[in-house]
């Protein structure tokens, strides 16, 4: 997994832009691309199982909402918990779940891995809206956010918004650079064998079981950490950060940045949230725009605006168009 | 003779009321290219796929080196060194030829699991990727699109990648299908150079590229071996040209 050169540039402008917003943008927008970061990191932890293992997840909100649900659980009403222990554990409780749920489901395929990553999640879902100890369908307050302090010394406020905004874009800087680096390695290359072509990936010697299974935890405990800084965001956590609907987004989220790219994703939770934004002010049926925008991208883009922005590059010949048919090839296959 | 490196005993496929293998008991010795050849639908397939572990017997063993190995998925089995190719051309479409190597050369590592190792930094895994590039006659691909490339070169790249998992043991499934005279005499000489250092079991339609590769040969008819000899045995054998001729009679009795 290598990014063209044109995309290296225009992520690390991306990057720098993103850097400077605090400072020039009003403080109602700098929520917004906390927001948008923040679903960024949770929709590219779904690229890697879509995009790069071939693993259609249904059930992804489940990890995502877990970790939240952890870090509300463990904050008392009095003070913040330390970061340094509760993002840990967050982000384990999501890898344990992942666990036990991949175990299960990653030895099934196509339809079935999606009904049963669904219902899986569905059951997370209901125990948390009938465990009347942490608010039921209400769910619970973050009454502070998590600490960062050694000693006594205060190293990171992430109740200070600018503070938390760069934490934010801090995770997702380093969560971009941690997925590439991992689909560099041979364990990235396993996962994207069994993504093209997962019977003879076996036929070669791999027990592709278990990359799949390794692949799902990983993914999983990505999640968590989005759900662990949404909660720290927006200070509430309820079942339904983790019901079917909000796994149903995250897929169309992937969709609509494009599959297999890990900043498409990105892109498409900018342009969701976005959307929502700004339709929402006009009709409380915005989700139906969001509808029609996802089917023209999966008849007319495979690649999602990640493949539309490619063929503009393509277009003024940064590149030759070999890989663009590749895509497309990809996506039909 | 060569000692025998794999033996099928009793071996059985059944699906249903069909059984593909019906008690198949036969011995492959080392460094021997041993040919099974049968009309369609005579279990040829079905019995390499029992061989690899992609399919399970219903009954019967299987024996590698003495080892037990009918029960072993397919991804231990190519990790004992039985390396496969497949009829339908089984390859990654969307990887480049070197890519396609490079995993197959990276499934000898112990295992897979490291997440922050550069996978381009395993040069011996590079190096064999593009020896066996080199062998299956692809080098100057190195970068193409699999799937973009000719019917003839995938199958060269099927074959390629194989031997990028260092098998001693070689299955290969009608390697030269629908390929075209001079794409099929190249296979043919990789297939004779691979004999001096590999143990190759082959199924092959076509019998003068199996006559002159070939140092035994098996018939199957409808799941059961009918003979096993030499070359010129098989050729001499009444019962086999009857077969290919009118096997519907035999597989009445």
């Amino acid at each position: 997994m290598e990014f063209s050169r044109p995309v290296r540039w225009l992520l690390l402008l991306a990057v720098l832009l993103l850097a400077v917003f605090p400072f020039v943008g009003a403080d109602y927008y700098t929520e917004l691309v906390v927001r948008i970061m923040i679903f960024g990191i949770f929709a590219m932890s779904l690229d890697l199982l879509i995009g790069f293992t071939g693993l259609v997840s249904f059930g992804h909100a489940a990890f995502f909402g877990l970790a939240g649900y952890v870090l509300a659980i463990v904050t008392p009403e009095s003070s913040g918990v330390s970061l340094f222990w509760s993002l840990p554990l967050s982000i384990l409780a999501s890898g344990l779940a992942a666990a036990i749920i991949g175990w299960f489901s990653v030895r099934t395929t196509g339809i079935y891995f999606i009904m049963i990553t669904l219902a899986f999640a569905q059951m997370v879902f209901y125990y948390f809206q009938e465990a009347v100890q942490w608010g039921g369908s209400d769910g619970m307050f973050l009454f502070f956010r998590p600490t960062v302090t050694i000693g006594n010394t205060v190293i990171l406020d992430l109740e200070q918004n600018r503070t938390f905004y760069y934490f934010v874009l801090g995770s997702l800087v380093a969560s971009l650079l941690l997925v590439k680096r991992l689909l560099g390695s041979p364990f990235g290359r396993v996962i994207m064998g069994i993504k093209a072509n997962e019977s003879r990936t076996r036929a070669i010697g791999y027990a592709t079981f278990y990359y799949k299974w390794v692949s799902f935890i990983i993914a999983g405990m990505l999640a968590g950490l989005a759900g662990y800084l949404e909660v720290t965001h927006t200070g509430t956590i309820s079942p339904g950060y983790l019901a079917w609907h909000e796994s149903g987004i995250v897929i169309m989220v992937v969709v609509l940045g494009g599959l297999g790219t890990l900043y498409g994703p990105v892109i498409g939770a900018f342009v969701f949230v976005v959307l929502q934004d700004t339709l929402q002010d006009y009709t409380s049926h915005w989700l139906l725009i969001m509808g029609i925008l996802v089917i023209l991208i999966a008849l007319f883009l495979p690649k999602g605006v990640t493949g539309l922005l490619d063929q503009i590059l393509y277009r003024q010949g940064i590149q030759n168009t070999n890989n663009e048919d590749h895509g497309h090839q990809d996506h039909r296959t | 003779m060569t000692p025998v490196i794999l033996s099928t005993q009793d071996l059985t496929a059944q699906f249903g009321a069909i059984s593909a293998v019906d008690f198949v008991s036969l011995e492959f010795r080392q460094q021997q290219l041993h040919a099974i050849i049968g009309p369609n639908g005579a279990g040829k397939t079905t019995f390499i796929n029992l061989l690899s572990g992609e399919l399970m017997p219903t009954t019967g063993t299987i024996h590698y080196l003495g080892k037990d190995i009918s029960q072993l998925s397919a991804d231990k089995i190519s990790r004992l060194g039985i390396g496969r190719s497949f009829q339908k051309t089984n390859i990654f479409p969307t990887f480049s030829c070197l890519q396609n190597c490079l995993l197959g050369a990276q499934s000898r590592l112990p295992h897979s699991m490291h997440f922050f190792q550069r996978a381009s930094r395993l040069t011996d895994v590079t190096e064999r990727a593009q020896r066996s590039l080199a062998l299956c006659g692809l080098s100057d691909r190195e970068n193409s699109i699999a799937a973009m490339m000719s019917y003839g070169e995938q199958r060269q790249l099927e074959i390629g990648m194989m031997l990028a998992t260092e098998p001693q043991l070689l299955l290969l499934d009608e390697p030269l299908a629908g390929m075209g005279t001079i794409e099929a005499q190249r296979v043919i000489e990789l297939i004779q150079a691979l004999k001096q250092d590999h143990t190759i079991i082959l199924i092959e339609h076509d019998m003068q590229a199996v006559f002159v590769v070939a140092d035994r040969l098996t018939v199957m008819v409808n799941g059961k071996v009918i003979a096993t000899g030499t070359v010129a045995e098989i050729r001499a054998n009444k019962m086999v040209q009857e077969a290919f001729f009118a096997d519907e009679v035999i597989g009445d009795d």
